[in-house]
């Protein structure tokens, strides 16, 4: 009985892995097919610029919105914390750091997974539940080429732009905080982050990590569409995975990036 | 004992030339479990042919093959000459160009209104000037009777209105070779023989080979040359509509009689009802 259980177990386990195992390799076969047709999806501009007004400007909004109270929270907090040591008129450079480096990529990456990696999937899943894949084969239109491409690249293209404007919102939310509500020195407040913030360093770091960002939320929400079961269940189920997905390949590879690309800060 | 294919495909002129040739045709996504069990099928230009069957018996599979979708485990498909198993993917593609399919359901894009639905196989396979697009996307629409729905959206055609769409789009580029998958599916006796009636005239208009897949045996004898009938995998009769009506054929009796009981039983395969009751006491 309980020798039968542990070899279910074993199956399961193995099962769970090989599966995985052909996922992987299916996303590598599926990414190098998206790469092969990327130069159709650029020669038809029109739906390549129709998937960055649907994934980016769409998503302008709650991009927006949530960089302007990540940038006021974050400059009511840092205020709190540098009032100790009599350094709130680092305010400046505290905000800018943590979110060109940071919180810029990372939150926004988490609210493009759910804002317009959700949607890419469950078009793309409906699509292929509905026949719309199907009857584009049958018309000898690659859907790769027409369907994945565009919205693989409207993603890719959207998100450092989406990451950028989270980022300038924030320091504008703590700009508001910081300098109209609780007084800290104008100048001081610009001056600081003028002086601190490398252009390469910093901003150029946050703007590569949120085009690496851009590619994994992308990719994950072109293949789990693609790769949805053709049923209201597995597109819900495609869906979620996108998002799950998504959020922790960002986490993770946000840490990796980290330690690349700011080795010199002490880490 | 059902008629035989070979039998039945016997009274039906197949000396022609034939758009699509089914030869000894097997497949299964499992091969445990066959869908297609040795197809022989042929399918002469310029007619068009009815290929029945309860659902899940492997009909939306053969067209599928015919497609190029699937590849076959057994046997070959030969549609225009060409052996689609071996073709490549240029192959495949250059051909599908001289197919059209209407899908169940019509699988028109969503984000597409009805004119560029069926503008879509126009601009992606051709460099005609954006009018000479219009007045042929105009000319097929007004063939189904929907030149004022030209800049609907999909989601505001009802059943009736979106097959008929998609019918204008599987035509767009003069094929060679129309299929339909269940076009009668889940249709108002109107649009039916709406439907009915275009798949035949567009099928001679055109001068093009039309196979509709369909358990709707009354709306299809209306407007095949043949049918072939479908079972377990495997083609077990066939006929011209006037043979079918006379048919003797256990098969095609029960299929043109709606029986509940017969070759296709009633019952799922089980134990006896009684072995099964006595087993609970």
């Amino acid at each position: 009985m309980r020798s039968s259980a542990i070899a279910r177990g074993v199956r399961y386990i193995g099962a769970g892995t090989i599966n995985a195992i052909v996922r992987l390799g299916f996303s590598a076969r599926f990414f190098m097919a998206v790469l092969y047709h990327s130069p159709s999806a650029f020669r038809r501009l029109q739906l390549t610029l129709r998937e960055i007004y649907f994934s980016g400007v769409l998503s302008l909004v709650i991009i927006l919105v949530s960089g302007l109270f990540v940038g006021m929270v974050l400059a009511l907090q840092g205020v709190e914390v540098l009032n100790r040591y009599g350094a709130e008129e680092s305010l400046g450079i505290l905000v800018a750091l943590s979110l060109v480096r940071e919180l810029g990529p990372v939150v926004a990456g988490l609210l493009f997974a759910s804002r317009a990696g959700s949607a890419v999937t469950a078009e793309i899943g409906l699509m292929k539940a509905t026949d719309q894949l199907s009857a584009m084969e049958m018309m000898a239109v690659d859907p790769i080429a027409r369907v994945v491409a565009p919205r693989f690249w409207g993603g890719v293209i959207s998100m450092p732009l989406l990451a950028a404007l989270f980022s300038a919102l924030g320091i504008f939310g703590a700009y508001l905080v910081g300098v109209k509500l609780i007084g800290i020195d104008n100048g001081a407040f610009w001056g600081n982050m003028q002086a601190a913030v490398d252009f390469k360093r910093d901003i150029g770091n946050g703007v590569l990590k949120s085009v690496v960002f851009g590619i994994i939320v992308s990719l994950i929400a072109v293949f789990e569409g693609y790769d949805a079961r053709p049923t209201a269940e597995g597109v819900s189920t495609a869906t979620t995975r996108t998002v799950v997905g998504s959020s922790l390949a960002i986490l993770a590879a946000d840490f990796i990036l980290t330690v690349l690309l700011f080795r010199g800060i002490g880490v | 004992m059902p008629k035989t294919a070979p039998a039945a495909v016997a009274t039906f002129d197949t000396h022609g030339e034939n758009a699509v040739v089914l030869e000894a045709v097997s497949f299964g996504y499992d091969r445990r479990r066959p869908i297609l069990k040795g197809i022989d099928m042929r399918i002469p230009r310029g007619k068009v042919i009815a290929i029945m069957g309860a659902s899940g018996s492997g009909k939306t599979t053969i067209l599928r093959l015919i497609g190029g979708q699937l590849r076959p485990q057994a046997g070959n498909i030969v549609v225009a000459g060409q052996s689609v198993p071996q073709l490549d993917r240029d192959g495949l593609y250059a051909l599908r160009r001289r197919l059209g399919m209407l899908f169940q359901f019509g699988a028109l894009f969503t984000d597409l209104s009805v004119f560029e639905n069926i503008a879509f196989p126009l601009r992606e396979h051709t460099d005609l000037p954006d009018d000479m697009i219009r007045d042929l996307v105009l000319l097929k629409l007004n063939a189904v009777g929907l030149r004022g729905a030209a800049s609907l959206k999909p989601s505001e055609l009802s059943g009736g209105m979106g097959r008929r769409v998609a019918l204008a789009r599987a035509v767009a580029l003069d094929p060679m070779l129309v299929m339909y998958d269940e076009p009668f599916a889940g249709l108002d006796p109107i649009s039916l023989g709406i439907i009915g009636q275009l798949i035949r005239q567009l099928n001679d208009a055109l001068g093009s080979t039309s196979v509709v897949v369909t358990h709707d045996v009354y709306e299809s004898m209306k407007i095949v040359d043949y049918l072939y009938f479908v079972s377990e995998g495997r083609v077990v009769a066939g006929g011209t509509p006037a043979e079918v009506r006379a048919s003797t054929d256990p098969f095609v009796r029960q299929f043109v009689d709606a029986a509940p009981d017969g070759p296709v039983p009633f019952h799922y395969a089980a134990r006896p009802l009684a072995e099964e009751l006595a087993r609970a006491l």
